[in-house]
């Protein structure tokens, strides 16, 4: 066991676990982050997904002690600004309006592909936008929704 | 919970070498491999385990004496971004982008691929095809092995117990191309069926030379199909040459049946393949 610590959705935390704990478990279960879900906890269906120093990963694949020091961000920590002003991020804005979430499990590894996607200057064309959240399974909407959603935050305003 | 074996996070290349000399330890760097085998138990769980993430002397992409270096650390990721890979190897970048997703270039590392040493890794028929060599180190010192002579049989290595990969010379010698393909079963997130990389060296008058015919996913290792090389050495690459060459290929391959393919269809598409570099590299 050995103290860890690092910042999520910008603020402090600190965990006192084996360093081999997986991120997954440390955000699920010891800091009580149950937005990020457990899909196949092999890497393949991105359910997991979270920003570590803005890249997206596979949070069931992250020991902890990779993680000392440095800046994860998760669905819940999604819309921190926008909630000051009452409202959600614009993607989740966008999903909810193009009806881009089903059973929801993927919902949030989805939401944080697409972010990582959007932060490093994606644009709205359709192909970039299926490469970025090709590591994210969705088994109920066919990604068509979800595509349009993304597109229509990555599309400038006029 | 999945199994939380022991790690150590050394900082430096020393101190982590004092710890592989100390007994079995496990290395991990992006954890795209050994994260999924002890989740899923797929191989006895490591009682020690060392942590590569904070030595930064794995790091880093340079041009030395001829040579594109690349840091055992090094993720796809990295490599897509490089552009020193980019206007010397592409073939890397090509292939970079063909590994796992977005979550997975952020993590998964070249040196992890290789020894990982699994016969479908995408990099190693590369490495094979450009002559590539893996420098290890560890407290005995430092030695240099060619690729050729690292993957020795199924998931089997080169590299000794107590010693890390540090980093990769792939020399880029004048007038050589490198071509990259790979079949899986989508064009994301697969793993190959089959994977090949082809290299020349093209001087005009006297044909092709050093040809290089490297695949994975079709035998227990990483291999170089040397038959159909001796076939394409000095040869052009003419309609005539690809029928050959393909036809010997189909000859020489054993690939195996298996849950991502069969035999006859790694077969047959490694030979469509080589025919269709071939075709492309001779403008036919």
């Amino acid at each position: 066991m050995s103290a860890y610590r690092f910042l999520v959705n910008g603020a402090p935390a600190q965990v006192d676990v084996p360093g081999m704990r997986r991120l997954l478990d440390v955000l699920r279960d010891d800091l009580g982050l149950t937005g990020t879900k457990e899909g196949c906890g092999e890497g393949e269906c991105g359910a997991c997904s979270v920003l570590l120093d803005g890249q997206v990963v596979d949070a069931c694949l992250v020991p902890v002690c990779q993680v000392e020091g440095r800046i994860v961000r998760t669905v819940e920590g999604l819309s921190l600004a926008a909630r000051e002003r009452g409202s959600l991020d614009t993607l989740q804005e966008a999903f909810l309006e193009h009806g881009a979430a089903q059973c929801g499990i993927c919902t949030p590894g989805m939401l944080m592909a697409a972010r990582a996607y959007l932060d490093a200057g994606g644009g709205p064309d359709d192909e970039s936008i299926r490469e970025a959240i090709a590591g994210n399974l969705c088994r109920c909407t066919g990604y068509t929704k979800i595509v349009d959603a993304i597109v229509a935050v990555a599309t400038p305003l006029e | 919970m999945p199994a939380e074996p022991q790690i150590d996070v050394p900082r430096h290349l020393f101190e982590a070498y004092e710890r592989l000399a100390a007994g079995p330890t496990r290395p991990i760097a992006g954890g795209t491999d050994v994260m999924v085998a002890i989740t899923g138990e797929l191989a006895p769980i490591p009682e020690r385990m060392l942590d590569l993430s904070r030595i930064d002397a794995l790091r880093g992409i340079q041009l030395e004496a001829g040579s594109l270096v690349l840091g055992a650390r090094t993720t796809y990721t990295e490599i897509r971004r490089s552009a020193l890979c980019r206007e010397h190897l592409p073939v890397l970048v090509e292939a970079a982008a063909t590994i796992g997703a977005a979550q997975i270039q952020n993590r998964g590392t070249l040196g992890g691929n290789i020894a990982n040493a699994s016969p479908a890794g995408d990099m190693l028929p590369i490495l094979l095809a450009t002559d590539a060599a893996i420098l290890v180190g560890g407290q005995r010192g430092e030695r240099e092995i060619p690729a050729k002579d690292f993957f020795i049989a199924y998931r089997k290595t080169a590299l000794a117990p107590d010693e890390l990969i540090l980093h990769v010379r792939f020399p880029l010698p004048p007038g050589r191309e490198v071509r990259f393909r790979k079949v899986g079963t989508r064009r994301a997130q697969a793993i190959s069926k089959v994977v090949m990389a082809l290299a020349w060296e093209d001087f005009g008058s006297t044909g092709w030379q050093n040809v290089r015919v490297a695949l994975g996913s079709v035998a227990a290792t990483p291999i170089r199909a040397r038959k159909t090389e001796l076939i394409l050495e000095g040869a052009r690459p003419t309609p005539e040459a690809a029928d050959l060459a393909a036809e010997i290929l189909v000859r020489e391959l054993n690939p195996i049946d298996d849950v991502r393919s069969t035999a006859d269809y790694r077969r047959m598409v490694s030979a469509r393949i080589l025919h269709r570099l071939l075709r492309e590299a001779g403008g036919w």
